[in-house]
């Protein structure tokens, strides 16, 4: 990745920079630049978010403001760009936004920076409504999360952007030749005038075009005439992925760079109380050991001595008010929760208790399920140097802008003293959302009182003992079906709720319906995981719904169909999830299929999983289907790609995943006994893609959402046991025969 | 001090007996394309070539390759010319985070050499490495085209 001056981020719109053109162009959907400027740009202060920059040389550098962690951002957000522009793809590269203010709305930054605990600035918690909001914490801040890359700042940047310099270049070259705009064509990085042959490329064309202002309201090209959205295009990040030349987090190396390794109090909320540091510093390489109020950190001349080192200390915790905690009690705490009156109200249409009260046979069932890690490939870590009162920071995270401000705020340095490089993400899945960056935290704390540069680094097993879980979550589910096989009431309570807003939603038609939620019923540190509160909802909901379909004796899909009648898209996915996989012909002997269906951050997506019980008792999952409308595709091979990735990442939570608790701490200590699905176990998978043309949606997080339902449908409709508590693992179906 | 010739060139190294080769590599030589995953041998991330075979080198003491030959992900390429693994990968857009791919590739290298054209089942059986991500498909769909090619 190149780099990007601070003295080309300059101008309120447009500018010469290093001899081309650099367009910045506000982003904010809601609102024209005019507009996005009184809420937050300062006089001499530039309203940028997205931004490319063209060069004399005709190249064409598109600036992401967003970080690159396998989902393939930085090659389909230029994608977007490019396209727009009429660039030619063979001469688009990338660069990531630096972690600059000059790369964020002022405005809203500051709101969001001056209180790091997340709230919402004022002027942002009005009518505005979510994708307003979230494109401005996205773009704007540089958050990489809620797969947001693409349908907001691609939809409502990264397109517009690329217009608007193209309108720009072609103001440009009629004023140069004297002739309409409206007579020059452009198309792969070139201007043309036909009728008087005139041409220019670019490059050429792009110092003149910068004294135009930007323009606000460009139209967009229509879809029929992409010619780079839409193909399959290499991604920029691969190459290096192959060869070992990225340099993620883990791999930063300075001269003279020491390494630490961390044990923070092993129960939740404790204080570290006394160490003896003499064990470790009798130890070879070791150089200092550093004392956190909650942790304790032998720093050495590398990693393993330090591991080492660190295992030769006993430190006294003071293990503070969680030490009694289980999963059990806090499971049990969940239960009691939802028993109590005042619980919050998501939503409600018709008269959801009414219709329980009235109703001869109730379905009731109770689902739960537990605490998961993120458990990325790359262990949590940060590198930091502090020289003076200067500090630079290396490490991958899911906004740039946030960690630069937070390891500011951490040293008690001003902003414009601290640099932030990014380095590749070895995985994210929520874990490196700036609300959880406690290792950067304590990566400068580490940095304050050691002598050079430090990388501190999480163990497999401090990482999986002290994330921000997948939180555990409880949940009572009750319905009524009709005589004629229909939903009259669908009533959803569950312990605790966080986002996104669709994910206690469905689009069955029932007259009376309502979710209810507790909150604080999670003790541990808990926040988002990929797909978020689809991975529990989309369980419940998608379980659930199998037990009304078999308690009205029918086809859990035509069950489906019959309730999504005045859902055209849902409706058209769930039949091709269907057709796909031969749900009306048998499955082949042993096996069984599921079916699960769930609108995830703008996407539409059906599963059909395929399951055989083992002859070791364990489900497996042969084969799923995936049908998905995300309105449009950007990249398809990187689109199927996260769709399927998703699907696995869900998967090894259904079968296999659970954090549990005793004591107060984490039982569940490296992939030993925290199993992921491997290349053996990974199911065929098959996505077909519908594109209707609706609002893009995410690629990200769908594949995730519905697969635990899928699967837990499928081994009921081949064992007859229902299994309402994940993971799967932990269920008895006895000893089938269907093993491959 | 002992010696370990890593992709061809022999280098000596003052690590205690017990330290894993893994480290010796990351953190003494500064050949990180070898990843650290877990420490234990379970995910594969750190895997590397020891006289051709796929050795977990986080739970390998570096003692024990004095001697043999080490490949890492950085020794695969012959100049500028990639390991058709490589090419592969590449050709498949295998990696998402990227994080596990020289550990994977090494295992692929591995695999190739002792079953060149490698069926769905021993695939299975040696790629045992942990994915976070999940692109299994695509390094399955790589490991045949290279074997193809």
């Amino acid at each position: 990745m190149g780099k990007v001056t601070r003295r080309l981020v300059i101008f309120g719109g447009a500018a010469v920079a290093g001899g081309g053109l650099l367009v910045g162009y506000a982003t904010l959907p809601w609102q024209t630049l005019d507009r996005a400027r009184q809420i937050g740009a300062r006089e001499g202060e530039t309203l940028v978010a997205t931004w490319v920059r063209i060069g004399k040389d005709n190249s064409v550098t598109v600036i992401v403001p967003h970080s690159e962690m396998g989902q393939g951002v930085h090659t389909s957000l230029p994608m977007m760009l490019a396209e727009e522009l009429d660039a030619d793809w063979s001469l688009v590269r990338m660069e990531q936004a630096p972690a600059d203010m000059a790369f964020a709305n002022q405005g809203l930054a500051r709101g969001f920076l001056d209180d790091l605990t997340g709230s919402v600035p004022r002027f942002l918690s009005g009518p505005l409504d979510f994708v307003a909001r979230k494109t401005a914490e996205a773009m704007n801040l540089q958050t990489t999360g809620g797969s947001t890359s693409v349908r907001f700042t691609g939809v409502a940047g990264m397109r517009r952007t690329g217009a608007a310099a193209r309108a720009m270049l072609v103001k440009a070259a009629a004023a140069a030749w004297g002739v309409d705009e409206a007579s020059i064509t452009t198309e792969n990085s070139r201007l043309v005038h036909a009728a008087s042959g005139k041409s220019a490329t670019y490059g050429e064309m792009a110092e003149a075009a910068a004294k135009f202002d930007v323009p606000v309201d460009v139209p967009l090209k229509p879809r029929k005439d992409y010619k780079i959205v839409g193909k399959p295009i290499r991604r920029f990040d691969i190459p290096a992925k192959v060869d070992g030349s990225a340099v993620y987090g883990l791999d930063k190396r300075l001269p003279g760079m020491r390494f630490a390794v961390i044990a923070a109090s092993p129960v939740f909320g404790g204080k570290l109380k006394s160490v003896d540091e003499k064990p470790a510093l009798a130890m070879r390489g070791v150089s200092q050991v550093v004392k956190l109020e909650d942790a304790v950190v032998v720093v050495a001349d590398n990693t393993w001595r330090a591991k080492e080192a660190l295992a030769a200390l006993s430190p006294v915790w003071d293990e503070g008010a969680n030490a009694g905690l289980t999963s059990a009690s806090i499971i049990a705490g969940m239960d009691a929760a939802l028993t109590k009156d005042g619980l919050s109200e998501e939503y409600a249409s018709g008269d959801v208790d009414a219709a329980l009260a009235g109703a001869k046979k109730v379905v009731e069932a109770r689902y739960v399920v537990p605490y998961l890690a993120h458990a990325p490939m790359e262990v949590m870590n940060t590198t930091v140097h502090l020289e003076g009162d200067r500090l630079s920071v290396w490490g991958g995270f899911q906004d740039g802008l946030t960690a630069r401000v937070l390891a500011a705020k951490t040293a008690g340095l001003p902003v414009d003293n601290v640099t932030l490089n990014h380095t590749a993400m070895g995985g994210g899945f929520g874990r490196r959302l700036p609300d959880y960056m406690d290792y950067l935290v304590r990566a400068v704390k580490v940095g304050l009182q050691v002598k050079g540069p430090v990388q501190l680094v999480y163990t497999r097993e401090e990482d999986m003992t002290h994330g921000f879980f997948r939180h555990a979550s409880v949940a009572r589910m009750r319905g009524v079906v009709d005589d004629k096989g229909r939903v009259t009431a669908f009533l959803n309570t569950v312990a605790e709720r966080h986002d996104p807003p669709e994910a206690g939603r469905f689009n069955y038609a029932i007259p009376n319906q309502a979710m209810r939620y507790a909150s604080g019923t999670n003790p541990l540190p808990w926040g988002a995981w990929r797909s978020v509160d689809h991975t529990q909802l989309g369980f419940f909901i998608e379980t659930f719904m199998d037990e009304l379909a078999h308690a009205a004796g029918q086809d859990p899909h035509a069950f489906r169909r019959a309730h999504l009648a005045s859902a055209p898209r849902h409706l058209a996915v769930l039949d091709l999830a269907a057709e796909m996989s031969g749900w009306n012909t048998p499955a082949p002997a042993g096996r069984a299929r599921g079916i699960s269906i769930r609108e995830a951050f703008g996407t539409i997506i059906a599963q059909v999983a395929e399951v055989s019980i083992g002859a070791d008792g364990l489900p497996r999952v042969h084969r799923v289907w995936s049908a998905v409308d995300p309105g449009e595709v950007i990249n398809p091979a990187t689109f199927t790609a996260q769709i399927e990735g998703g699907t696995i990442f869900g998967l090894s939570a259904a079968l296999h995943g659970a954090i549990t608790v005793d004591k107060g701490r984490v039982v569940e200590q490296n992939f030993t006994d925290y199993e992921m699905v491997r290349m053996a176990d990974a199911p065929v998978q098959v996505v077909k893609v519908i594109e209707s043309g609706a609002a893009t949606g995410g690629a990200g997080e769908p594949g995730t959402a519905p697969i635990a339902a899928a699967v837990g449908n499928a081994l009921f409709a081949l064992t007859g046991v229902r299994v309402r508590a994940l993971p799967f693992r932990l269920a008895r179906f006895g000893a089938g025969e269907g093993a491959k | 001090m002992i010696t370990l010739t890593i992709n061809g060139k022999a280098h000596s190294v003052d690590a205690e007996e017990a330290m894993p080769l893994l480290w010796v590599l990351r953190d003494i030589l500064n050949f990180t394309g070898t990843k650290y995953g877990c420490g234990v041998g379970a995910c594969g991330a750190c895997t590397v070539l020891v006289d051709g075979a796929a050795v977990r080198s986080c739970s390998y003491p570096a003692v024990l390759a004095q001697g043999k030959a080490i490949t890492t992900i950085e020794g695969l390429a012959d100049g500028g010319t990639l390991h058709k693994v490589q090419q592969a990968w590449i050709d498949a857009q295998a990696p998402q985070c990227g994080f596990c791919q020289s550990g994977q590739i090494m295992a692929a290298v591995a695999l190739l050499k002792e079953k060149p054209q490698p069926t769905d089942e021993d695939i299975d059986a040696a790629m045992t490495n942990i994915c976070r991500c999940g692109a299994y498909a695509e390094i399955r769909a790589a490991i045949h085209a290279a074997a193809k090619g």
